[in-house]
């Protein structure tokens, strides 16, 4: 995964909603990011960090929550926790399932003055 | 900065070469920090973002994909490792398909226009995008290459993405359908290995099956393996290199046209 594409993504939807509301300073970003979404979070950290100097996140904590995995069996309508992106239902035995939670990976909120 | 690691190699620039005397353009973006300096005494607030990090390449995506349909186009995002066979498929393509159709193409890889230059040989209109040190297409360059190739309506467009099993698996470019080409030298567990970009695909395609009698690979494991990541995902087994199974895909191709 290209962590430093996403980094750059946030700083740019962080700084359009501080500037949208008149915010000069971040303080927080809150970014949800779910277990099957492909990140690696410590080199998403290691961008952020190169990538907010200079710009309005510079010092703002990086808060990350973590979503669990959720996938739904297409064959039985089952509900379960998946160990990767494939995996056996433990209700009917078989391959097949929405994930319907996991994927997520958004600017949840910030906070700024 | 390089997308991976964060090298200075020049941030979002890619280049769009088309194979006419034009010179090739650059596309920058340059990201300048906002600089206030409020003086008001301001609160501190929590603001909601909700925002998908992805949104701007969605959206993009999205627009891509609604021109396609006002001008009947049909996209195709053509994705695998490199070495899989792509532009040899993509040759044997065009060279069929160009006697009933208008064929667009764009070809995505980090460096040369190598294989813009063999599909020009095929007769159709290509456009290069040169990443640099990009790992995957998105919609914005598939946006300016569309512009660059002006495709008519009731057309086909093949995009050829960068060989990467990982990256493109997240950036739509608006396309209609996504193959994944896997090829017999890669071994049956790509599948297993790459989910993403496989369960991303509607279609996939084993390419070099020619080869099949010198290699080890297990036609029946792999068969396995890509309905474990995606149940129901149709395989076409096929040899760019001597045409077998081609006129499967010719078919696929085809019955999009006829929706």
């Amino acid at each position: 995964m290209h962590e430093f594409t996403l980094a750059k993504n946030i700083v740019e939807i962080v700084e359009e909603t501080a500037q949208k509301n008149h915010a000069t300073r971040v303080l927080e970003v809150v970014l949800e990011v779910g277990t099957l979404a492909g990140v690696e979070l410590p080199a998403l950290e290691m961008a952020l960090e190169s990538l907010e100097q200079g710009t309005i996140l510079v010092g703002a904590v990086i808060k990350k929550n973590i979503i669990d995995a959720v996938a739904l069996c297409n064959q039985c309508g089952c509900k379960y926790k998946p160990d990767d992106y494939y995996s056996i239902c433990p209700e009917c035995g078989k391959f097949g399932a929405t994930i319907i939670s996991g994927k997520e990976l958004r600017v949840k909120s910030i906070t700024a003055e | 900065m390089c997308d991976t690691c964060g090298c200075s190699s020049g941030q979002d620039e890619f280049t769009l070469h088309t194979l006419s005397k034009e010179e090739p353009h650059n596309h920058e973006h340059h990201h300048h920090a906002n600089e206030h300096h409020d003086h008001i005494q301001a609160n501190k607030k929590v603001i909601p973002v909700e925002t998908d990090i992805l949104a701007k390449n969605n959206l993009l995506a999205e627009r891509n994909r609604g021109f396609f349909e006002a001008k009947k186009i049909i996209a195709i995002n053509l994705v695998s490792s490199p070495g899989s066979g792509k532009t040899t498929l993509l040759e044997r393509l065009i060279l069929v398909l160009k006697t009933t159709h208008q064929i667009y193409v764009i070809e995505g890889d980090q460096q040369t226009m190598s294989d813009a230059k063999r599909i020009e040989a095929t007769g159709v209109k290509v456009v290069q995008i040169n990443t640099g040190s990009g790992c995957h297409l998105d919609a914005h360059m598939v946006n300016h290459a569309v512009k660059a190739l002006e495709p008519e309506d009731n057309s086909i467009l093949l995009i050829e993405n960068v060989g990467n099993l990982v990256c493109p698996a997240l950036f739509d470019l608006g396309e209609e359908k996504r193959i994944v080409i896997a090829s017999t030298t890669e071994g049956e567990d790509k599948p297993l290995k790459y989910p993403n970009i496989f369960q991303s695909a509607n279609l996939c395609v084993l390419n070099k099956i020619d080869l099949l009698p010198y290699l080890d690979f297990d036609l029946t494991v792999f068969k396995e393996n890509l309905q474990k990541v995606k149940p129901g995902m149709p395989l076409i087994e096929l040899s760019a290199k001597s045409g077998e199974g081609l006129t499967k895909l010719i078919e696929y191709l085809e019955s999009l046209l006829v929706l």
